[in-house]
């Protein structure tokens, strides 16, 4: 994967995703050292290249790549080209004249990673673009059900809520069906996408009937905000719904297990209960992202092509 | 006395089914003749062999920018453009700064128009004042002065009561009102086709549906004021369904179909490429087959380039922040020989929606190689290669998808009132 971009989990193979995950169970034993730090990608310079506001995922990409000894740069330019009139162009030559090795991009609009990765030389990681993808995050989920299933393909994983406007549900839709799980999505009519099936997935408005046989839920945040775009009518009414406690989850599988990308909204998409322990795994997903995003600074910027050496 | 001989062509003339090879002798800015072996002396001879010889193209729908906008196009500019893409003549839209909802404006556009462009243009004028959808313009005076359509374009009209009340008073005028139909308020925040791709992109989706409302109101206004509609830039299977249903029923109505949309899906959008942006959005397979088909009935009468110059800067964004639209004028020609390519038209019904269609709907001179008739001819070499490059067109802007792709069909002459104003081998030839 040297000098490629990642800018969703639809391109990637399944063996890619596969040595993506390997390569983050390596990375995990350095997070449990005393000294959190190998020599990997030292003089390498990481941009962290933010539009859009982000606390986790911002942290969590810095402290991979200072994991790896890169030089990791924070840049939050203005929410959008027209608020600072500054073309994707611009920007993208701008950054390209300083030479980064790696570009990690978030923005609120769909395709601005796509787009600065054609003008840029140093490669792309797509931090989340609009309801597009957010692949580290989908790798990370995989990583995280990995370990706690043993394995991915022959699961049955459930995503709930606003599958339109989530690039969480499209990248993990891309990536357990591409590792063979079987993905369904469920959620009240105006949250689900125009022809979703064609990405491969069973949809379902009945929670009940999505949850059954389910080894992994996963719910979505809500942006509270699109009870005002009339998207659901009330919170309380979404959360009676489609919100998760223990007696819905009753109808998953026992030992499913319950994902959520974060922030959670306590009482709406999960209850109090869940979102702080088992069967939540939701710290453990925090915790495999920095080392999942390890392995794919690793595979992108690690190696001069050629060389061979494991961190 | 200047003369031009056109040799040897395949002339193609729509408005009497003319497909044979003869010469065309222009006099004076006039069509003089249309005959075989056509002998006269001291004529410009422009040996056609090879060639169709057709009436000049007429676009309904083009956005000249002048006044107001003239870093994406001027009248100069965008009249060039059209006469290397074969246009003899064009109409453009009002949406300029200041909006053409003034005699005063149309005035200066036709003036503009003399002076500096090789093409003719025809003004629409606004059909309310400031394309703000309240007020009606004085379409009387807009007309006498030269206005051919009245239209609001891009800002649709959404007052139902407003727009039946602008097609009742346009019959005092009797001239089209030309509409983009498309429900905003379903449109919402939408920048591409709702559908699979729009799925995939993670884009908000524009539905056909919001097309077929629109054009559904509309035809029933049509219906109820028998003022005459004509449906702008027709893109989903389900506003071909509703015309052909009005027509049969006797409403009215005209309609015209983009190059783009005749020849492009939404697919064309996966990489994000904001050239691939305009409004109506490029739709699914199964639209543009329809599109297709009704252009070949009939039921769409003509193609219109809907010509949208933008600059690079402000193209080059986000996806939903850049101004839709894209150039058409200079590739019109080859992408809609498509439709002849795969058989689905012939030559001469692809000349007629080309050019004699306009000329009728909008009531102009031109779409007929008559005798007597003003010398609007273009010449074409439906086997011409070419390989296009908007920084070498004669637009200011370059906001095309087909930029870089080789091409076949190609404009070797344009005339307009008798004069060579394009030629192949030369250029834009003014003055």
């Amino acid at each position: 994967m040297i000098g490629r971009d990642l800018l969703g989990i639809e391109d990637l193979e399944r063996s890619d995703i596969e040595r993506i995950l390997e390569t983050a169970e390596r990375m995990q034993e350095i997070g449990e050292r005393q000294v959190k730090k190998v020599p990997t990608l030292r003089g390498r310079t990481i941009v962290n290249l933010f539009f859009e506001p982000s606390t986790r995922t911002r942290a969590s990409f810095e402290i991979a790549g200072k994991r790896l000894s890169a030089d990791v740069v924070n840049f939050s330019p203005g929410a959008s080209s027209l608020s600072k009139a500054e073309s994707i162009l611009d920007t993208a030559l701008t950054l390209d004249a300083m030479d980064p090795d790696v570009v990690i991009v978030r923005h609120k609009v769909a395709g601005v990673p796509k787009r600065l990765a054609d003008s840029l030389r140093a490669p792309v990681v797509n931090a989340g673009d609009g309801a597009h993808e957010h692949p580290t995050q989908a790798l990370l989920d995989m990583l995280t059900v990995k370990q706690e299933k043993g394995r991915i393909d022959g699961l049955t994983v459930t995503i709930i809520g606003d599958i339109a406007h989530s690039r969480v549900a499209r990248s993990n839709i891309y990536g357990f069906s591409k590792m063979g799980a079987e993905v369904r999505v469920v959620g009240p009519p105006p949250m689900l996408p125009a022809d979703v099936e064609s990405l491969g997935v069973k949809a379902y408005i009945s929670l009940r009937e999505a949850l059954e046989g389910a080894d992994v839920v996963m719910a979505l945040r809500i942006q509270l905000e699109r009870v005002q775009g009339a998207l659901f009518p009330s919170i309380r009414e979404y959360a009676a719904t489609f919100g998760l406690d223990r007696a819905k989850l009753r109808y998953a599988k026992d030992d499913a297990i319950v994902m959520h990308p974060g922030p959670v909204n306590r009482g709406v998409e999960l209850s109090h209960d869940l979102a702080d322990h088992r069967p939540s795994v939701i710290l453990d997903q925090v915790r495999n992202g920095v080392a999942l995003r390890m392995a794919v600074l690793y595979l992108i910027a690690g190696l001069a092509p050629g060389e061979e050496s494991a961190p | 006395m200047t003369r031009l001989l056109i040799r040897g062509g395949r002339v193609l003339d729509p408005a009497v089914d003319m497909d044979q090879l003869a010469d065309v002798l222009l006099e004076d800015g006039v069509i003089r003749a249309v005959e075989t072996g056509i002998e006269v002396r001291g004529a410009e001879v422009l040996d056609a062999a090879g060639c169709w010889v057709a009436p000049g193209f007429i676009d309904l729908h083009t956005h000249l920018r002048e006044p107001g906008q003239e870093y994406k196009e001027d009248i100069a500019s965008g009249g060039r453009a059209a006469v290397a893409g074969g246009f003899s003549a064009v109409a453009c839209m009002a949406n300029t700064d200041p909006v053409n909802d003034d005699p005063s404006v149309t005035d200066f556009i036709l003036d503009r128009a003399r002076q500096d462009s090789p093409a003719r243009v025809h003004p629409v004028a606004a059909a309310t004042k400031g394309l703000k959808g309240v007020v009606m313009t004085e379409m009387s005076a807009l007309r006498d002065v030269g206005a051919v359509a009245f239209s609001d374009d891009g800002k649709t009209i959404m007052d139902t009561g407003v727009m039946r009340n602008v097609l009742e008073y346009s019959r005092l005028v009797n001239v089209p009102v030309i509409v983009h139909a498309e429900d905003r308020t379903l449109v919402g925040d939408g920048v591409v086709n709702e559908g699979p791709v729009s799925t995939r992109l993670g884009l908000p989706g524009n539905p056909a549906a919001a097309e077929d409302i629109h054009v559904a109101r509309d035809l029933t206004l049509a219906r109820l004021t028998g003022a005459r509609l004509h449906v702008a830039h027709v893109s989903s299977a389900g506003a071909v369904l509703l015309i052909r249903r009005a027509r049969e029923d006797g409403i009215q109505v005209t309609a015209e179909v983009t190059p783009h949309h005749l020849t492009l899906t939404d697919e064309a959008t996966l990489g994000y490429d904001t050239n691939t942006k305009m409004a109506p959005p490029l739709r699914s397979r199964a639209d543009v087959e329809a599109c297709r088909a009704a252009l070949a009935e009939g039921v769409i009468d003509a193609i219109a380039t809907d010509h949208a110059p933008h600059a690079v800067h402000e193209k080059e964004v986000e996806f939903n922040e850049a101004p839709p639209g894209i150039l058409g004028l200079e590739t019109a020609f080859p992408v809609v020989l498509d439709l002849v390519r795969l058989g689905e038209l012939e030559p001469l019904e692809l000349m007629r929606r080309m050019s004699t269609a306009g000329a009728r709907i909008l009531g102009v001179s031109g779409g007929c190689l008559a005798v007597g008739q003003p010398g609007d001819v273009v010449v074409l070499d439906p086997e011409g290669r070419w390989t296009y490059d908007p920084a070498k067109g004669y637009s200011k802007s370059r906001n095309s998808p087909w930029a870089g792709q080789e091409l076949t069909g190609r404009v070797i002459a344009t005339v307009v009132g008798g004069n060579t104003v394009y030629h192949s081998d030369r250029g834009v030839l003014v003055g």
